[in-house]
């Protein structure tokens, strides 16, 4: 296809909605919070104009950088489970008749509806001793007495895969729809069995759709802040918890727009490692 | 037995019945081409020789074998998809090697026998190109390759050419001939298109509605059509009407053909001729009267619409023995009686 080159300003009219409404929602604000994270805070008040680098030095501490870490690592785990579940369900979903494929669908664009705290409470009462699954167990004779699943860092990576896994099979829905079926069967005559096949052509083939999915995934479950409240403990807390916490519990706006910024930073360096590492791979 | 045998081969889709009572053996190393009509069941057929289907009923033997439990994978044999089904994310030669590394084939293994296989199908080198840098016909040749990777006991393909624009699909088809012959492996293509056919096979089986309609040589198939709808199916024919008297001599268009005779019991029945085998001459005895309509001369051919007893008779000739009409004169026609082939109407 041949495109002509924009000449003049005219051209350049279809751009323009779009380009307003980037800045005025994404690159002002985003600005704002920069400076932010430079202010000063004002103990009394809000904050004061200024340019300051403490909020970050504060920031580089061991308490924080563990914080940071956990958060980074809670996201991958995050990521690479859903993926590792929705991948091949997503993929056994394709191959059902249509009309299967669209209840499935609707279910799960259902579960899109919820809200993340209804999330956070549904799976708190699952979790929980007096009324959760561990008595379905006991009664079905599999456990002795009901025990409490929460607060723990399974119940939040449980919570917080529940609330993405729709997301995940919505963005890898298309391009398993689009995967030439006879892919596989070409494998298996030529000696693949079905689960070999699965494995050596149609996860190579949709590669680049996988680490796509497992970058978004990563991003959205980076800003969750209500899960790990509501489903851990203190130490399961990530950035994203002590961040809102100090923006509106410690009226630390300046403190807050520093650690987002860093986060910003630190997301955006890994997003771009994978995508250097994704192309030097299909170079070779 | 050596070679393939296909016993009361019966798939069903719901109330539909896509492949009906299908019997079939082809000996070792023959072209098979399975033609017919699109949904006349015929890829459902391949399919299933291949293990990609299951039969509902009926035995698939393979050399005295009973290979109908065996799955895909397990059944030894190289298969071309109509879409080709190359590997995007693999390079040419990872492609071809794929069913030795399968295997547990070691890299020097699978580097030899792919240059070897790309030798036979004429890409010599072509191992570290990606696959998607290819030309349709490379492509082609590359899933030929591919699909040979294991010396497989059957080869299957899948309307191969469809996607080929109609000059290389000539030569392709030379070519597998050529290659199939040479590798003296059993072969079953699946075509619509009857050229091909003719082209390659040594059995040629005609399909419709799910039945084998006819399978024979090309020749045979061509000359001696079991009945309307493979002579129909297969080039073009006259399809005339043709009955018995009381005394057992038949008549066309109202003109007793001498020498023509019909089963006996038979009063009513057609006959399919070739449009090269009518003769076009002056009206006199002994022919059937008819009007030239419509005369197309191709160049090569001419052919000569003629209205005769309302029917509409088709005759073909060569410019070298053209016999000059318009539209509009009147002639007479003669059909040959051993150019006559009686089916059933």
């Amino acid at each position: 296809m041949r495109r002509e080159t924009p000449k003049s300003i005219a051209d350049y009219t279809p751009l323009f909605f779009p380009a307003v409404m980037l800045v005025v929602f994404f690159v002002v604000p985003f600005s704002t919070m920069i400076a932010v994270s430079f202010f000063k805070r004002d103990p009394a008040g809000f904050y004061t104009p200024d340019f300051v680098v403490d909020n970050y030095a504060r920031f580089l501490s061991a308490f924080f950088g563990r914080v940071l870490g956990f958060s980074l690592m809670l996201s991958v785990i995050v990521a690479i489970c859903c993926v590792a579940i929705a991948f091949p369900f997503t993929y056994l979903l394709t191959r059902r008749p249509r009309a299967v494929q669209t209840v499935w669908l609707v279910c799960l664009l259902s579960v899109l509806s919820l809200s993340e705290v209804i999330i956070g409470f549904a799976w708190s009462t699952l979790f929980s001793r007096t009324a959760g699954i561990t008595n379905l167990f006991v009664w079905l004779g599999v456990m002795q007495e009901p025990v409490a699943l929460l607060p723990g860092f399974g119940a939040v990576l449980t919570g917080m895969v529940y609330q993405a896994l729709p997301y995940t099979i919505l963005v890898l829905y298309p391009a398993l729809v689009r995967l030439d079926p006879t892919l596989l069967e070409a494998a298996r005559t030529l000696g693949a069995s079905p689960i070999h096949a699965f494995f050596n052509v149609v996860t190579p083939a949709l590669r680049n759709t996988i680490v796509a999915t497992l970058i978004m995934v990563f991003v959205f479950a980076l800003g969750s802040y209500l899960l790990p409240q509501i489903l851990g403990r203190p130490q399961h807390w990530t950035l994203s918890v002590l961040i809102t916490d100090q923006a509106i519990y410690q009226s630390n706006m300046p403190f807050a727009a520093a650690m987002a910024v860093f986060l910003v930073l630190i997301s955006l360096a890994l997003v771009g490692l994978t995508l250097l590492v994704g192309r030097r791979e299909n170079a070779l | 037995m050596s070679g393939l045998a296909l016993q009361d081969i019966t798939k069903q889709f719901g109330d539909f019945k896509a492949v009906d009572s299908v019997n079939l053996s082809v000996p070792h190393g023959k072209f098979v081409c399975l033609l017919g009509p699109s949904g006349c069941g015929k890829t459902t057929l391949l399919r299933m020789i291949a293990g990609l289907e299951e039969p509902t009923e009926g035995a698939i033997i393979l050399d005295g074998e009973d290979i109908t439990p065996v799955p895909t994978h397990k059944r030894n044999l190289g298969m071309v998809f109509q879409s080709l089904a190359l590997f995007p994310h693999l390079s040419v030669g990872d492609n071809i090697s794929y069913a030795l590394r399968i295997r547990g084939a070691s890299k020097d293994e699978q580097k030899r026998r792919a240059e070897e296989l790309l030798t036979l199908v004429h890409l010599p080198g072509f191992a570290d190109r990606p696959v998607a840098k290819l030309s349709g016909g490379q492509r082609q040749r590359v899933a030929i390759a591919r699909a040979l990777a294991l010396s497989p006991k059957l080869f299957l393909l899948d309307e191969p050419m469809s996607a080929l624009d109609a000059k290389l699909r000539e030569s392709m088809q030379v070519e597998l001939r050529q290659l199939q012959q040479r590798l003296g492996i059993t072969t079953f293509v699946v075509t619509h298109d009857q050229r091909e056919a003719m082209t390659m096979a040594d059995v040629v089986v005609v399909m419709g509605e799910g039945r084998i309609r006819q399978a024979a040589s090309p020749m045979e198939i061509y000359r001696k059509p079991a009945d309307a709808f493979v002579a129909d199916f297969i080039g073009s024919t006259n399809l005339l009407d043709v009955t018995a008297d009381n005394a057992g001599r038949a008549s066309v268009l109202g003109q007793v053909i001498p020498d023509l005779a019909l089963p006996a019991g038979t009063a009513k029945a057609s006959i399919s001729i070739r449009p090269e085998d009518v003769r076009l001459g002056k009206p006199g005895p002994g022919a059937i009267p008819g009007t030239v309509t419509f005369v197309r001369d191709l160049g090569g051919t001419i052919e000569t619409f003629i209205e005769a007893g309302g029917q509409t008779v088709v005759a073909v000739a060569t410019p070298r023995e053209r016999v000059d009409v318009a539209a509009g004169d009147r002639v007479g026609i003669t059909l040959p009686p051993e150019a006559c082939v009686v089916v059933k109407s």
